[in-house]
């Protein structure tokens, strides 16, 4: 066992992880923090996105050791005070979700888009969700939301 | 899927590495881990113990080197794809690092993991052959360099030895007449490249007069168009070519491309891509 110290939205913990536990695992399993899901497995759908020192990573594709000294943030540390984060309430406006699993991970990876700059027009923000898949909703109304916020120009 | 068990220790510098490699030959690097981390979740890759160089950040860096940029092998995508050195004097570097899988991806995937993988349908590795770049590997002899040429060996394996590191590459600097471009083609946003191009073209008034072309996925590892340069060499136009990009190759088939296929794709693509490195 290997001791690892992360600070999960602004909480810090000290765990001890097998050198094989996934990040996504320790968040849901060890943290009971189930809002970020698991939906390929294998590196390519984005469900399982959240913000490691600010920046998008797949969960499911990184060692909890890994993440040792880092920050992170999941979906379950955006919203303040009772109060949506701006990105999960223009999800909201602009029916951006259907059934929701792809959504944790959706707007985590917006989060990161916006932080970048890198949201600055409708064509950045389809290039820059192209590690996140959604099967229901479509990504149009996800676009129009993530438009909004980033107060994209065209 | 969970990896099978295994050790892990955090490397504090590239001689501990070293040393923790020579100790257990059955101990394999972890960089970024976005091939690897995979490759162990499929139980493909079962090694005894990770080594994690992804603390290094000496090795993180875009360096002025004379003719050459020198990159840190740590150096991760996105990283690759932002620096203004690589964007002025090797763009064709950048804004392949930037044609990686998908941003998430780009957080953490490095460029020496890049290349020291060997994977056939890796972009970057066909952009250093395409450019003749450099390899700089330490181990327990000490430093040697590899020339691009002899690097990438087989499907899975390059000049970098069990118990060594590559700690970087370096490329050369492109003049005014030089002209790039990389394409590939891929089904999936996010995915490697079912045939890629790499071209580097040295003109004269628009006209080509050498270049370097190198193919992606076209076989076990980045191929020169040998044929494809000859002719340019002797004063054909990219269509003309073009028609040899795919001589001497054996590419495979497998889901997401025939063979046929492929070969269709590294001539339409070495065309273009010599198009617009030439303008
Ligand atoms: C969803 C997804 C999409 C992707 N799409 C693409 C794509 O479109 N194009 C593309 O080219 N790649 C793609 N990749 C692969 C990506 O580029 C990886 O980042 C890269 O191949 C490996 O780099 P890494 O730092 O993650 O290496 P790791 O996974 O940590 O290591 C890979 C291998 O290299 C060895 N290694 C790593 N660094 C060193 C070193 N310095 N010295 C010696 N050995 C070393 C390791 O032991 C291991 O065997 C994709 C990956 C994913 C998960
Ligand atoms: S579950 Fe991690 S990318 Fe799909
Ligand atoms: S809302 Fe159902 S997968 Fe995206």
């Amino acid at each position: 066992m290997h001791p690892v110290t992360m600070t999960v939205n602004e909480v810090r913990h000290e765990l001890e992880l097998e050198p094989r536990d996934l990040l996504v695992h320790v968040l849901r399993e060890q943290l009971s923090l189930t809002g970020t899901n698991v939906g390929c497995d294998t590196s390519s759908c984005g469900a399982c996105t959240v913000l490691l020192d600010g920046q998008s990573v797949k969960s499911c594709t990184l060692l909890g050791v890994q993440a040792d000294g880092a920050t992170i943030t999941t979906i379950e540390g955006l919203a303040t005070g009772g109060e949506l984060h701006p990105v999960q309430q223009a999800f909201h406006d602009h029916h951006a979700l259907q059934c929701g699993y792809c959504t944790p991970g959706m707007v985590m990876a917006a989060v990161s888009l916006i932080g970048n700059r890198e949201a600055g027009d409708r064509d950045s923000i389809r290039a820059g969700l192209e590690g996140n898949l959604c099967r229901c909703t479509g990504y149009h109304n996800i676009v129009e939301a993530i438009a909004e916020v980033a107060g994209s120009t065209s | 899927m969970i990896p099978a068990a295994f050790d892990y220790e955090v490397a504090e510098s590239v001689e501990h590495a070293l040393g923790l490699l020579a100790a257990d030959p059955d101990a394999k690097v972890l960089a970024g881990g976005h091939s690897l981390v995979p490759a162990l979740k499929l139980r493909i890759a079962r090694p005894s113990k990770l080594v994690d160089i992804g603390r290094l950040s000496d090795l993180a860096y875009v360096r002025d080197a004379g003719s050459q940029v020198a990159i840190g092998a740590l150096t991760r995508h996105v990283d690759v794809q932002g620096d203004p050195l690589l964007q002025e004097h090797c763009p064709i570097v950048s804004m392949t690092a930037g044609k990686v899988g998908d941003p998430q991806v780009r957080h953490r995937g490095t460029i020496g993991g890049s290349v020291a993988h060997g994977d056939p349908a890796s972009d970057l590795p066909s952009v250093m052959r395409a450019l003749d770049a450099e390899f700089v590997i330490v181990g327990a002899g000490g430093e040697r360099t590899v020339g691009a040429g002899d690097f990438f060996t087989g499907v899975f394996q390059t000049a970098v030895g069990h118990g060594e590191l590559l700690t970087e590459i370096r490329v050369p600097k492109l003049g005014d007449t030089t002209g790039w471009s990389y394409l590939k083609y891929h089904r999936r946003a996010q995915d490697w490249a079912t045939v890629g191009v790499a071209a580097i073209v040295h003109r004269d008034n628009g006209t080509a007069t050498s270049a370097s072309v190198s193919l992606t996925n076209m076989g076990g590892t980045p191929l020169r168009a040998s044929a494809v340069e000859a002719a340019i060499a002797a004063g054909s136009s990219p269509a003309e070519a073009a028609v040899h990009a795919a001589d001497d190759t054996e590419p495979s088939t497998d889901t997401a491309a025939s063979a046929e296929f492929r070969r269709h794709l590294a001539r339409v693509l070495t065309e273009r891509a010599l198009t617009q490195a030439r303008a």
